[in-house]
């Protein structure tokens, strides 16, 4: 609990109104996408940078701990309050400030939902492209914090690809400006890159500068039905070694098809399916089909039983509906899923896979493999049911093994959800000693309290002897 | 006994929410407030801390509760069809159970018990005959729904001398083999629009079916249930269930979209539905009997009206949206465009204009420039609420348009044909 004065100090830089430390307005900012609950002592709405500012630099005065939230919607624990203080709420900084057709930029508050920004950009032939699941309800402050991903980037690339420029408060209250406007810009380091993905540990981002590209003309959806799984994940890395660079290139693995078939779902594939690529290419209207068929013609030799290229939008949508089916089908497996986004270099997917398969039947847990793969991106679910005996302990050695075959693969242990406090006890198996010691000093050197979203990324212990696993959501 | 659920019932349920938040993209209040406890996620993590006594029933609490038009868009969109709508509702009643009736429905409580207060109400609602207000019962929504509070500087449509039970006899006499149909008209059909009500009876009537319009109805209980208070709903669904299960028919015919949610949703909330036959929205039984192909058939008017559509929340969220439009694109009359926006709740919700009247002005307006772009003269809705809170925020931003019902214009087209 915070004492009064603060409290008092919190009331006159935003107002009373904005600034609650009831009960309720605790609980219902103490959790996010994790499943986990932890209360802060405050939460408070700013609505501009100045306010931000004054608001960080109380708090690290009075050595408070500081958290900004948008929609709370991460699956890594980045918005969970883990020791209290102050939930920032920033949902109300959700001006679109600018959307210069001239030089393709956009200029926005964090709390700007994604999908708005493209709805908005798309009416004016413009496109920013990442597209992370939940980009209806995401906000870009909270894109920025993650990184985050989606389907497109196999061709677009990441969150990080499109930021040119930030307003952040850092740690100690001070208002910086990183990058700018103009394309190129190689003065003093690139602040900007060091925020993005820094999970809201470096500071308040309170502006953001975008890059917008110019709309694509046309797309197609495709769906290839495979004999096997392996051929389909050397789909994967043929396609792209094939030098096609599809808009999407979606992996979707022969349990993943049985849990949807299990929940009713009919797929109108053909009966000996093993595995499902669903392919989108954009681009020219004209240049569409020549993709298509080099597409056809690079997977013909890998077991294909059908392809299928949507004529219309519905049988594009029909197409999608597949793999938007997955997610929710789950359940049929088992009730508790652990859902990892690792990623590996794109030609590893098919090795990846096959240790993926190896580890499911060793240990004897249903693992769903599925997502975006043609990033190399691909969405592990262990899928378990806790409450039995040494379920907890099984889940901890299957989950180690598959992040150290990732990093053995030369990937990474996340993709696109961040590390947060979920992957807190795995940071260790990608990053040395000396790279977590260089992050820590950076930490150290912007935030000397420890008040910017405390208790994030770094592994609390010592390295050596991990976190306990924590639960995961379960769909 | 009652059929609604209470909190402890719902427990498993809340379980099935993993926080996605998905919910957020979906809610007129949180797009508003972009606060945690006006969206579904907020109030299911709030009403399993009510469970687990990490939260009481204060007023804070009450206030996010209050956050919520019952617009069921969450549940829609929700991946694991979590009942928010549901939850909302048992957590208000139980609000009711230990604090009483809060605000509006205080008030109204208090109105309805004092005659001293009930003239000061007609005085402040110099709008409602005296006349007419005697012959709403005292246990219709109306009172809850269409108080003072809600009516203050609102558009009001001129108010009916008879009301629709003294417009029509409890049944009409059809072709023997097109069988019966019963119709459940609900206040304001009854009271306030017993024109359009009379359409709800005298269509299907005009197309052969017998027509049982039970006396006994009542209100519908919605906003009883918006605020909480469990007694009266129990007592309304009872009373309705009874007189809509009187006389064997094929179908029960509503044509309040809010009307059609309680009976075809609250009231089956506990054990399934309570009655004997298939609950109907207007729309889906007169296309299911031809009528949008007869419309069509009809010769082409050479002058044409604009017209458009609003989905009531409560038809939407159920998935009739085909039915309404083919009818309306059906019409000789007209010339039928798409609202941008069409889905988005008008933000009337029960008694919820009441308590946030500001709220459900700005959730309204978002209408107002999806309406202008129609280029439409009217609106067509199918839920009197809805109806009632378009024509307001037509005229709150000086819009050329009529708000009504879907059943006027497919009236006008049949009868048009009939005289010539």
């Amino acid at each position: 609990m915070l004492n009064q004065d603060i409290l008092d100090k919190l009331e006159k830089i935003v107002g009373s109104s904005r600034v609650s430390w009831q009960q309720v307005d605790l609980v219902t900012h103490s959790f996010d996408a994790t499943q986990r609950q932890c209360m802060p002592d405050v939460v408070v709405h700013p609505t501009t940078t100045q306010e931000v500012s004054q608001i960080v630099k109380l708090a690290n005065e009075e050595k408070i701990p500081i958290l900004p939230r948008g929609a709370g919607s991460g699956f890594t624990g980045g918005s969970l309050p883990v020791r209290g203080g102050i939930v920032l709420v920033l949902t109300r900084m959700n001006r679109i400030i600018e959307i210069d057709t001239d030089n393709l930029v956009a200029v926005v508050e964090p709390g700007v939902v994604t999908a708005h920004l493209q709805r908005k950009v798309e009416q004016l032939g413009l496109f920013y492209p990442p597209d992370p699941a939940s980009k209806d309800f995401s906000t870009l402050g909270g894109n920025v914090a993650e990184c985050a991903g989606g389907p497109r980037c196999v061709k677009y690339g990441v969150t990080r690809d499109y930021v040119m420029g930030l307003t952040v408060v850092t740690p100690t209250g001070d208002i910086i400006q990183t990058g700018g406007r103009a394309i190129k810009n190689v003065v003093g380091y690139d602040l900007t890159r060091l925020i993005v993905g820094a999970e809201g540990t470096l500071g308040v981002v309170t502006e953001i500068i975008l890059r917008l590209i110019p709309q694509p003309e046309a797309r197609k959806t495709m769906l290839v039905a495979f004999t096997s799984i392996e051929g389909a994940a050397e789909g994967v890395s043929t396609i792209i070694r094939g030098k096609v660079i599809p808009t999407t290139l979606e992996f979707i693995d022969n349990s993943a098809l049985s849990c949807i078939r299990q929940a009713g779902g009919d797929l109108g594939l053909p009966e000996h399916t093993q595995a499902v690529l669903i392919i989108e290419v954009d681009g020219a209207s004209d240049q569409l089909d020549p993709q298509v068929a080099r597409i056809e013609e690079l997977l013909a030799p890998l077991g294909v039983l059908e392809i299928r290229v949507a004529a219309t939008q519905e049988e594009s949508e029909a197409i999608w509906k597949v793999r938007r089916a997955i997610s929710p089908s789950l359940r049929q497996l088992n009730p508790h899923k652990f859902n990892e986004d690792i990623v590996v270099p794109r030609s590893r997917v098919p090795e990846m896979i096959r240790a993926l398969e190896k580890i499911s039947a060793h240990y004897n847990v249903p693992i769903v493999n599925f997502g975006h793969a043609g990033d190399g991106n691909i969405h592990v679910n262990v899928m378990v049911n806790l409450d039995e005996q040494g379920m907890r302990e099984t889940v901890e050695k299957v989950l180690k093994e598959i992040f150290e075959t990732t990093v053995a693969l030369q990937g990474s242990v996340s993709g696109e959800h961040g590390i947060g406090t979920a992957k807190q006890p795995y940071i260790a198996i990608e990053l040395s000693p000396e790279t977590l010691g260089t992050m820590r000093a950076i930490k150290k050197a912007l935030d000397p309290h420890n008040i910017m979203n405390p208790g994030k990324i770094f592994p609390e212990l010592n390295p050596e002897s991990p976190l306990p696993l924590l639960e995961n959501s379960a769909v | 006994m009652s059929n609604q659920k209470d909190l402890e019932e719902y427990a498993h349920v809340l379980q099935q929410c993993v926080r996605c938040g998905a919910c957020q993209a979906h809610c007129p209040v949180y797009s508003e407030t972009g606060r945690e406890g006006s969206v579904a996620r907020g109030k299911i993590v709030l009403a399993a801390s009510v469970l687990s006594g990490q939260v009481v029933l204060d007023e804070r609490l009450q206030e996010d509760m209050g956050l919520c038009l019952l617009c069921g868009s969450c549940v829609t969109h929700c991946p694991n069809q979590v009942p928010t709508d549901k939850i909302v509702g048992a957590l208000r009643r139980k609000i009711t159970d230990q604090h009483g009736l809060s605000s509006v429905g205080k008030k109204v409580a208090k109105v309805t018990g004092s005659k001293s207060l009930m003239k000061t109400l007609i005085k402040g609602a110099e709008f409602l005959s005296p006349l007419l207000f005697k012959k709403i019962p005292e246990s219709s929504g109306l009172r809850l729904r269409f108080s003072p509070e809600i009516l203050k500087g609102r558009s009001l449509p001129p108010l009916a001398e008879r009301t629709l039970f003294d417009r029509v006899p409890e049944f009409l006499e059809g072709d023997p083999e097109k069988g019966i149909v019963t119709v459940f008209a609900g206040c304001a059909l009854s009271y306030i629009y017993p024109q359009w009500g009379e359409l709800l009876i005298r269509i299907p009537h005009r197309l052969g079916f017998s027509v049982y319009f039970p006396k006994k109805q009542g209100c519908c209980g919605m906003p009883a249930l918006s605020s909480g208070n469990s007694a009266l709903i129990s007592k309304l669904s009872e009373t309705n269930i009874g007189a809509l299960n009187k006389k064997k028919s094929s179908v029960i015919l509503t044509g309040c979209a809010s009307c059609r949610g309680m009976l075809a949703g609250h009231y089956a909330e506990k054990s399934g539905s309570p009655f004997d036959s298939k609950i109907l929205d207007i729309h889906q039984f007169l296309v299911a009997n031809g009528v949008d192909k007869i419309l069509a058939a009809l010769p082409q008017k050479k002058q044409t009206t604009r017209i458009t559509y609003h989905d009531p929340c409560h038809l939407r969220s159920e998935g009739i949206t085909r039915e309404p439009r083919a009818l309306l694109q059906a019409l000789p009359q007209a010339d039928y465009v798409e609202m941008e926006g069409a889905g988005l709740c008008c933000g009337l919700g029960g008694t919820f204009t009441a308590h946030h009247p500001d709220l459900s002005r700005m959730i309204g307006d978002k209408k107002s420039s999806g309406l202008k772009k129609t280029g439409a003269t009217i609106v067509a809705s199918s839920c009197p609420g809805c109806i009632l809170q378009l024509q307001d925020i037509i005229d709150r931003n000086g819009l050329q348009m009529q708000a009504l019902h879907t059943l006027e214009l497919i009236d006008q087209a049949l009868t048009d044909e009939q005289q010539s």
